[in-house]
């Protein structure tokens, strides 16, 4: 029955759920957390159908990232799913993969911290996700995702991206896109190649050498090797995995930024405006790391400021500067703690905005 | 390496296992470590299932377990060599898995993770080393520390008031239903290893009947962080060590056909 792509109604977490068993997940390992328990309890309801999935709970966040490093190592393709507190307490695994290399997907749908902070919505981890999150010099490869559609696109987007390149891969969502319900079409079962994986420890036959996976290189001149690596990796993801999406920039003296449910706010914002006569665009990220420097940077030369939009107290706006570099003003607007910005709230920003460059011009 | 026989009229009655690498141990003389290694390897190797077995090692002072045992193997976070050892197990199980723990790591920041790993009875073996202190980081106080013990964090004995009582751990995981086999054994004279070496073969048969998880304890010594010569602390080992953790076997398999 699922052979072929297929159009539901779903919630985002249901479709991030059903798209990783097309994807070919062979294992996820998780625990409840609102807002995204719909994810273990639609993978629980629906494993008879793919018995050659195994999903389990487990007592902990903890316990469950490192049945993921395990599986991982092991050679299979394994998700792992939680919010705000529950990404915290598997910084830790996470580092450890980063350096072991162990290919995983994780996916954040946030809520409002910090601390046991509410299950609303929030973009408040931003920084934990792109940044690395644990302890030493690493990232993982971060998506986006503003619909239910992506919610599922991405999934797979996750799988390969992290197959790829031997590391952790995030989606990086919010309480609002796991709990609303959208059209999805879900691509069929299989269509994800899975990749030979010679490193996996699945037993040591006689015709190679042992596997190990650690992260433990206690000679300083082995473990700068190592970060080497990885920083060189770094660099080709953020030369080859840059993704974003632009509307109405080509004219637009006021450029929005913004990533997630927040750009879809935005975009709303950027049609108000421009029926006001402003000329408003807006540029999404969708990979937050590797982040869109380059596409920022050249449209900050050619507008009159920036606004980014957020909800948080403003994490993004700091790589978008980064970018800007000072070419033009970089505005920020955000709300926090599970507050969900109006299109009307943003567009007041952008009327501030444009009313000062004009009383300056 | 393959070491020619010897021709001149010798036979060769003992030699290292090729389940175990030629690396030179990093272990302290005296260390159990060394021979419960080498004992787990050689029945890897007497069971032909080098082909099939992963191991994970610790954080403590078998985190270069994967240097010795010449198999595939992981390295896991402190305390998470079960969990760890859970996520191999459930994509692959045919396979033959086993976590190498020490006391800090099973009984302390683990604990969690060893009381659910058997509770689920997961069909992994655990290979607990307990020698009642942190080898590693220099001789702390571990769970099993006994009342009286000095370490370096109770420098004055362990006290019940401020560290509370040294944890039998394996008597509790033998009340949960998910263990299938949990014995207590040692490592320091030539039966106790002999018995150990039974005790590994047993857990490693159980697990292909897949009746929960084995777990194997090593009543162990640290000359080092004991401060004593290895003899000394093998005959402290049995005069304190074994009256508060005494060996044996907690729980055999249920009998069937």
């Amino acid at each position: 029955m699922e052979e072929k792509a297929e159009v539901r109604l779903m919630k985002g977490n249901e479709a991030l759920a059903e798209a990783a068993f097309r994807a070919g997940m062979h294992a996820y390992f998780g625990y409840p957390i609102t807002p995204q328990s719909e994810v273990i309890e639609y993978l629980m309801a629906e494993q008879p159908s793919h018995p050659e999935c195994v999903i389990l709970q487990a007592e902990s966040e903890l316990a469950a990232i490192n049945m993921i490093y395990g599986a991982s190592g092991a050679g299979a393709r394994v998700m792992i799913t939680s919010s705000g507190p529950g990404i915290s307490l598997m910084q830790e695994g996470i580092s450890y993969m980063s350096s072991a290399q162990l290919p995983c997907l994780i996916a954040n749908i946030q809520r409002g911290g910090p601390g046991l902070g509410t299950i609303q919505p929030s973009q408040g981890d931003y920084f934990q996700a792109v940044k690395g999150g644990g302890h030493g010099d690493y990232h993982l490869i971060v998506l986006a995702p503003a619909s239910v559609q992506e919610m599922a696109d991405f999934v797979f987007e996750g799988f390969r991206l992290a197959e790829k390149y031997r590391n952790p891969a995030m989606i990086l969502t919010d309480g609002a896109l796991g709990q609303m319900m959208e059209k999805v079409v879900l691509p069929p079962k299989g269509s994800l190649p899975y990749p030979e994986k010679p490193w996996a420890t699945t037993g040591k036959t006689k015709d190679r050498e042992r596997n190990i996976i650690t992260s433990l290189f206690i000679q300083p001149e082995k473990m700068e090797q190592i970060n080497l690596g990885l920083q060189a990796k770094y660099r080709q993801i953020e030369k080859e995995e840059v993704r974003y999406e632009t509307i109405a920039v080509d004219d637009a003296e006021i450029l929005l930024v913004a990533f997630g449910l927040t750009s879809r706010i935005c975009q709303k914002t950027q049609q108000l405006a421009r029926e006001r006569g402003m000329r408003v665009g807006l540029l999404r990220p969708i990979t937050l790391y590797p982040f869109p420097v380059e596409p920022i940077a050249a449209l900050a030369a050619k507008v009159d400021a920036v606004l980014v939009v957020e909800m948080n107290a403003g994490q993004m706006v700091e790589d978008v500067r980064l970018a800007v570099e000072g070419k033009c003003p970089v505005q920020f607007k955000g709300r926090m703690g599970g507050m969900i910005p109006s299109p009307e709230e943003v567009l007041q920003a952008v009327e501030t905005i444009a009313e000062k460059q004009h009383a300056e011009l | 390496m393959d070491i020619p026989p010897l021709t001149n009229g010798y036979e060769i009655v003992y030699k290292k296992p090729q389940t175990l690498t030629d690396t030179p141990m990093h272990y302290c003389p005296g260390c159990g470590h060394g021979v419960a290694h080498r004992v787990l390897m050689e029945v890897v190797e007497e069971m032909g299932i080098q082909d099939r077995t992963i191991g994970v090692a610790p954080v403590g002072c078998s985190v270069f377990a994967y240097d010795y045992m010449n198999i595939d193997m992981q390295e896991a976070p402190h305390g998470r060599a079960s969990a760890v050892a859970s996520g191999i197990k459930r994509v692959l199980p045919d396979r033959y898995v086993f976590s190498y723990q020490g006391d800090g790591d099973l009984a302390a920041i683990g604990t969690g993770e060893t009381i659910h790993v058997v509770n689920r009875g997961e069909n992994i073996l655990m290979v607990f080393i307990n020698n009642g202190v942190y080898g590693m980081t220099g001789g702390q106080m571990a769970p099993t520390t006994l009342l009286g013990m000095k370490t370096t964090t109770t420098p004055y004995g362990r006290e019940v008031k401020t560290a509370g009582h040294p944890l039998r751990i394996t008597n509790l995981v033998a009340q949960l239903p998910g263990a299938c086999y949990v014995t207590r054994q040692a490592v320091h004279t030539p039966t106790t290893v002999r018995k150990l070496k039974k005790a590994f073969r047993a857990a490693l048969e159980y697990q292909q009947k897949q009746q929960g998880t084995c777990f194997v304890e090593v009543v162990s010594n640290c000359p080092s962080s004991w401060k004593m010569t290895p003899a000394e602390a093998n005959k402290w080992l049995e005069e304190n060590m074994f009256p508060f953790y005494p060996l044996g076997d907690l729980k055999l398999p249920a009998q069937s056909n």
